[in-house]
């Protein structure tokens, strides 16, 4: 499944390294910060998606502290 | 601005006031002596109001253990400037840094926005119409295919779809640039994102929202810049070392002169220099955003660039191949002469190459049947499918009809059923010859005209810097060659069947060296294959066309072949812009470094060599996005 979101960060280095981040959590596919238009897309499988996005989530807030990551 | 974005330049704003008063204070020396030693709490207080999340998050991440985060460097160095006794520029150092922080988010978000506003193509609602007649607003979300629709004059048409009834000048400005509206009818398609004229529509739509022209030219500009170009994928790499890399080295710069001679104090404030100019900021975020000015701006002209790095193979671009019909042709054949054979009227002629035709929407067969329908309308009821018909590939077809045999097509075909024929010669037009029953007929010569343009367009593409614009062609080579004469081309390749379209570019491929690459025109319906092979594959004429879009890398929404020179103009300059801007910030950064080794250079330098930079290389990023186009 893939998914965007929106996502709220505030560099685009920083965007880099969430990626690079989100990219090693273990049953991502493929994911995407895109830091000019705000957004991650994150592609995973569909039964362990929920618990990859949590993951995600606690992820981002180690990298960067300020990232607002929500569904669109 | 966002809520975010304003909170922080409140705060800026704040400490920076107190800043310049606490300067002014120190340096007129109004503040009485006695309160000197507690001037560092005073430079404390505006290097908190703006520095206050930076330091927390340098705490959380040393807590997760990561010890090159921006944040923390930027704490580490305001703190040796602090330790060293120079608190104007610690506070100084926070301040600018928060700028170059806001500055980077509003900029991005500026360029966003005039690049959505572009892209303005977004309906809000449509107006359903049920079975009783009663319209409802609805979410063009919501719309199912095969529902009716009602367009008022001036409403966007939300989703792709039929005209049922109205009759209406639509404007597709927003999709292809061009500015002349273009009328629609009861049975024309309409494409979702084009404004309607003065005319009332009903449309039944054909697509849902997410499968319908809008929505796919968003997503495509929306993900263009993930397809990142050589440049960027070259920054991000560097970036991955730069900052490791100048933090050792201020590490080295303050341990080992430290160690030799003693004067750590000194070596502290050189080291924290060199932190100040770690943060790779301004490399990481202009060069993709000159990238994304590109691609906006190539948007504004109706061309839809699918990724950056197309627009930075686009830059290179030295030998275009063209396909001829409907390219760099109208591809509106058009029935010039009739060459009766003796004792055959024209129209027996006409009407017996009309029959074997059918209603194939093969153009030669169009030009045939709207020659045939001037002359006798009475004959388009007479007209019908042949009972059997074999397409010879290269040659024409073989019809049968009324139990009669009838040929159209070339030399080949003629000589193959053994005709005697007379061999008929126009260097520019396309020759059928017309057989029934073993009977030669005549021939019928249909020509294509040349697009008004196209000239100019070469001569444009070739001060845009193309060295070479090669026409791929299935039509005869005198055809060919007469058209490649009128339009001024390089070089001309005929008699290609579709498979050979392949071959050709492969051989001219073969002909490039180093980074010059090949760029492909074709109408992106029968030549998908050549569209994937060639470097750059640009689809023309598309607006509408699933599969052109799909197939392409770079998409010309109207036929206008003036957007090819455009595109190229816009995509060297973005790569310019791009160069430049790691140019600029490396040779800075650089230079700072240097002098802040040997002294020569304090904080101030290294700010601007961060921020200033930063926004310097930002506001050269956005030059092309803001620049306004024709």
């Amino acid at each position: 499944m893939k998914k965007k979101f929106k996502c709220e960060v505030d560099c685009a280095n920083c965007a880099q390294k969430l990626e690079d981040a989100i990219k090693k959590i273990e049953g991502v596919t493929d994911a995407k910060v895109n830091f000019i238009m705000q957004k991650l897309t994150l592609e995973a499988p569909d039964e362990i998606f929920e618990d990859i996005f949590a993951e995600v989530i606690r992820t981002a807030k180690i990298i960067e502290p300020d990232t607002v990551i929500s569904e669109k | 601005m966002t809520a975010r974005q304003k909170k922080l330049l409140f705060r800026i704003l704040a400490a920076l006031v107190l800043f310049v008063i606490l300067v002014i204070l120190e340096k007129t020396q109004i503040l009485p002596e006695k309160y000197n030693r507690y001037l560092f709490l005073f430079y404390l207080l505006p290097y908190v109001i703006a520095g206050y999340d930076v330091l927390r998050k340098a705490v959380l991440g040393v807590i997760h253990g990561r010890m090159l985060d921006e944040a923390f460097l930027m704490a580490i160095a305001s703190f040796g400037a602090f330790v060293t006794g120079q608190y104007e520029e610690a506070a100084a150092v926070m301040i600018f840094y928060q700028i170059g922080e806001w500055f980077q988010g509003y900029a991005v978000g500026r360029s966003r926005k005039s690049i959505t506003e572009l892209m303005d193509i977004v309906p809000e609602y449509a107006n359903l119409e049920d079975e009783e007649g009663n319209i409802e607003q609805v979410d063009p979300d919501d719309v199912e295919i095969g529902s009716i629709l009602v367009i008022r004059p001036g409403e966007k048409i939300p989703l792709d779809g039929e005209v049922i009834s109205g009759d209406s000048m639509v404007n597709t400005a927003a999709l292809t640039g061009e500015s002349v509206p273009r009328q629609v009818r009861a049975g024309d398609p309409i494409i979702s994102g084009c404004i309607n004229g003065e005319g009332l529509l009903r449309i039944r739509t054909t697509k849902e929202f997410d499968d319908s022209t809008v929505a796919k030219i968003l997503e495509l500009v929306e993900t263009a810049s993930e397809k990142k170009s050589r440049t960027e994928n070259f920054i991000t790499r560097f970036a991955r070392v730069y900052t490791p890399a100048v933090v050792a080295a201020a590490a080295a710069l303050f341990v080992i002169p430290g160690l030799v001679t003693g004067q750590w104090l000194v070596w502290l404030y050189r080291a924290c220099t060199f932190l100040v100019i770690s943060c790779p900021c301004a490399l990481v975020i202009s060069v993709p955003l000159a990238f994304f000015g590109g691609i906006g701006a190539a948007s504004r002209i109706g061309v839809l660039v699918k990724g950056s790095n197309f627009l930075e193979l686009m830059a290179n671009v030295h030998t275009v191949v063209t396909d001829k019909t409907g390219t760099l042709t109208e591809g509106n054949f058009i029935v010039t002469d009739l060459i009766p054979a003796e004792g055959v009227s024209k129209e027996q002629l006409l009407l017996a190459a009309a029959r074997a035709e059918g209603m194939s929407s093969h153009p030669i067969a169009k030009s045939i049947r709207e020659e045939l329908f001037k002359e006798r309308p009475d004959q388009a009821e007479f007209l019908k499918t042949p009972e059997d018909t074999e397409n010879v590939s290269g040659q024409g077809l073989i019809a049968m009809m009324e139990g009669s045999r009838i040929c159209v097509g070339n030399d080949k075909l003629m000589q193959a059923e053994g005709i005697s024929y007379v061999h008929a010669e126009d260097p520019a037009a396309t020759i059928s010859y017309v057989s029934q029953d073993g009977i030669y007929l005549g021939a019928v010569l249909i020509r294509d005209t040349v697009k008004k343009d196209a000239a100019q367009a070469v001569r444009r593409m070739k001060e845009a810097g193309v060295s070479r614009v090669i026409m791929l062609t299935g039509d005869r080579h005198q055809v060919g060659e007469a058209v490649a004469a009128e339009i001024g081309l390089d070089g001309v390749r005929s008699d290609l069947m579709p498979e050979q379209k392949v071959e050709a570019v492969e051989t001219l491929l073969g002909d490039l060296s180093g980074r010059q690459k090949l760029a492909y025109i074709g109408d992106g319906i029968n030549d998908a294959p050549v569209l994937t092979r060639a470097d750059v594959g640009i689809a023309m004429g598309s607006m509408g066309s699933d599969a052109a879009i799909e197939a392409a890398d770079i998409v010309i929404m109207d036929d206008d072949l003036m957007r090819i020179p455009a595109v190229t103009g816009i995509a060297r300059q973005t790569v310019r812009i791009a160069r430049q801007n790691i140019v600029i910030a490396l040779a800075v950064k650089l230079l700072v470094l240097i002098l802040g080794a040997i002294g020569a250079a304090n904080m101030w330098a290294a700010v601007f060599a961060d921020v200033g930079v930063c926004v310097i290389c930002i506001l050269n990023s956005m030059r092309l996005l803001m620049e306004r186009g024709d």
